[in-house]
């Protein structure tokens, strides 16, 4: 039976067939990342073969918690996001946007070649790194200046996502609608079953790449298994936030944010006790910026050499939960943690919509996981709609 | 209420322009203006600015600053900064010559909205290096004198001696601006006002519904003015502020200029209090 391979299409492989998948990338030239265990965390790096990929690695996360479990079972993607995304590949925590030389007193001045970087595959991102990666392309490229590095690396990018088949205590995309199914901006969404990958083709890459591997058509009720997966993961991630689960199961208690009117929620309550509240918690760590998939705030430093005569202008990861943050010459505007956990969480919840008309947030939930005091901020906008000066706020 | 200048989608707008440095002019203890000149012909010939955008001043090894354009507008060739030292790169910028090459990446950011507000009297608040980004403002009302209506300006600096462009006041003057200006502190020789800048405001005779404010200095005396200029019912719509954070990138993607909703660097500098006045006395906001 001939494969339909066009987009939209579904088709299956063993799930050893997926070092296919990672060949044939190779071969294509493409830097292939994927998950790995690196000190004792899931994150994204060179995958040379499907052999890296954690099999049997499940992470058990809460609040200031995050935990990995080797078990037997043959399951390649049943972790959830760890403290990488795909901003760290295409928003590197370090790079050059400038290079300056002086010949003769006169200053050249010219930006890194950005072509010179190989095409980036990822494999294994969830539905909430995709909806991250929508949010950082509204700021790097769809506004009135476009950052030429992010742009040439994402032109590039192939996707090969993964729909979740668990939740950690922390994930809350349900609660805003970014997932956990993956439903767009992917080459290839795999689903695990037992013993193979049902795999959803999203573009003509994806369907050119998977043309060379021994996939096959997926019969009906391997489609109709794959399609339960995420419906079912959602209904238990729905049960789990809004009913504690059985004192049994040990499982902590799923989130669940209330995003209706929460950019007035917030921005009518900016002189809410609360915020000095979390201030007495939130050591200003930055954790928190530096894990969200969506956070850009970046700072950029002069590197010289010894003569003076070259220098970069290096660009890296930098956040609202510092002093040099908002520090001007008459100094900083932020000056206490409360002003910068209001400043990150009404940017991230509220202005965001001002500035992208879409949430700053995508649920993934690194923000409570790699928190060192497990500042949650469901519970935290709980708080402050359980408690607000203004009862009704109007729709966003 | 704001204009962008267009910039070519095709530049990358990291990179700094080769600039030379042609005059350094002292203005006041601590204050100069730079002319600057583009290296690249073309880049010199095509470059436009609106009165109250701002370039990022690049010093390489020191940095960039956000430094608004104080010539004017119609004379793009004569490309002025007035630069009070405040920092790392402003304090390279006055120990530079004439004939260095710095880096310029630029115009950026909002314009006063010298356009929208023909035909009304027009308020000028500012204090100190407050005036810099003003000037061209009002280098372009006088070049169209006739279609605009009263036009004051209110000064204010610390002393008489920080006063910026006097030598150009009388012809201001003789053009029909109107000048009030004051010191916080005189000295033997200052036979002017003594007080703040507000204080002028509220002396002003003028016709609220006519009366445009633009106001420009350190943000307590803008929120001054703006509370003087509510209390004489002009309304919020027509007070326009320049608001300063912390500027990095100046095109939106290093986020430290976040103020509310708005990113200064691009949504301002320029705002209406309107848009403003939800944060302007929120404590560290």
């Amino acid at each position: 039976m001939m494969t339909d391979l066009t987009v939209g299409s579904l088709v299956e492989i063993p799930k050893s067939s997926l070092q296919q998948v990672v060949q044939i990338l190779q071969d294509l030239g493409y830097r292939v990342i994927g998950p790995r265990v690196e000190s004792e965390a899931v994150i994204y790096d060179d995958l040379e073969s499907v052999q890296q990929i954690p099999v049997g690695v499940l992470d058990h996360q809460d609040g200031g918690k995050y935990r990995l479990q080797q078990t037997d079972q043959d399951a390649w993607f049943d972790y959830v996001c760890g403290p990488h995304s795909l901003k760290n590949f295409l928003f590197p925590p370090r790079q050059t946007v400038l290079e300056s030389t002086r010949q003769d007193g006169v200053w050249e001045m010219k930006a890194p070649d950005v072509e010179d970087a190989p095409p980036l595959a990822v494999i294994g991102p969830r539905s909430c790194d995709l909806h991250a990666l929508r949010v950082q392309d509204r700021v790097f490229l769809e506004g009135a200046y476009v950052d030429p590095s992010y742009q040439a690396r994402r032109e590039k990018l192939f996707i090969a996502a993964v729909n979740c088949r668990r939740a950690a205590a922390t994930c809350f995309c349900h609660s805003m609608q970014t997932g956990p199914a993956v439903s767009s901006g992917f080459d290839l969404a795999l689903t695990e079953l037992d013993d193979r990958f049902v795999i959803e083709i999203g573009s003509q890459r994806g369907a050119e790449v998977m043309g060379g591997t021994d996939c096959s058509t997926s019969p009906p009720q391997n489609v109709q298994a794959a399609r339960s997966v995420s419906e079912q993961l959602e209904q238990s991630m729905h049960d789990r936030s809004q009913h504690p689960p059985e004192a049994a199961t040990g499982e902590p208690r799923g989130r669940w944010l209330d995003t209706s009117g929460i950019r007035d929620l917030l921005m009518h309550n900016l002189e809410h006790a609360r915020w000095n509240e979390v201030a007495e918690r939130c050591l200003a760590c930055a954790n928190c910026t530096m894990v969200c998939p969506t956070c850009f705030c970046s700072s950029v430093e002069e590197v010289a050499d010894l003569s003076g005569d070259h220098v970069a202008r290096e660009r890296s990861w930098d956040s609202c939960f510092t002093a040099e943050h908002s520090t001007m010459s008459g100094g900083a505007v932020h000056k206490s943690t409360k002003s910068r956990y209001r400043q990150w969480l009404t940017h991230k919840l509220a202005t965001w919509h001002d500035q992208f008309e879409m949430s700053g947030c995508v649920g993934c939930g690194r923000c409570i996981t790699w928190c060192p005091v497990g500042i949650d901020l469901t519970e935290e906008t709980a708080a402050i709609r359980a408690d607000s000066t203004n009862p009704s706020p109007g729709q966003l | 209420m704001t204009q962008h200048a267009a910039s070519s989608a095709t530049d990358n707008p990291w990179i700094a322009h080769p600039a030379t440095i042609c005059s350094i002019r002292p203005e006041t203890p601590g204050v100069a203006t730079y002319e600057l000149a583009f290296n690249d012909p073309d880049r010199q010939s095509r470059y436009r600015f609106l009165p109250g955008q701002f370039n990022m001043l690049y010093l390489p090894g020191f940095g960039e600053s956000a430094i608004s354009i104080s010539s004017d507008p119609e004379e793009p060739s004569r490309l002025l900064h007035t630069v009070r030292v405040a920092g790392n790169v402003t304090g390279a910028l006055a120990r530079t010559h004439p004939g260095e090459t710095i880096g310029v990446r630029g115009p950026f950011g909002s314009a006063w909205p010298v356009a929208e507000i023909r035909n009304s009297d027009v308020v000028i608040a500012c204090g100190g290096i407050g005036l810099a980004p003003l000037r061209p403002v009002i280098y372009h009302l006088l070049r169209r004198r006739h279609e605009y209506g009263r036009m004051t300006l209110l000064y204010g600096a610390r002393s008489p001696q920080d006063l910026l462009f006097a030598d150009e006041w009388n012809h201001w003057r003789s053009e029909g601006l109107e000048m009030e200006v004051t010191v916080d502190r005189g000295d033997a020789d200052w036979k002017g006002q003594i007080g703040v800048l507000p204080a002028l405001f509220s002396r002003l005779d003028l016709a609220p519904e006519r009366t445009t404010v633009l106001t420009c200095g350190p943000e307590i005396m803008m929120r001054f003015v703006i509370s003087e200029a509510l209390l004489r019912n002009i309304s919020a719509r027509r007070i326009y502020l320049s608001m300063e954070r912390n500027m990095n990138c100046a095109m939106g993607f290093c986020g430290r200029c976040q103020l509310g909703p708005a990113f200064v660097c691009k949504d301002g500098p320029v705002f209406t209090c309107e848009q403003m006045q939800p944060y302007l006395h929120l404590e560290e906001f």
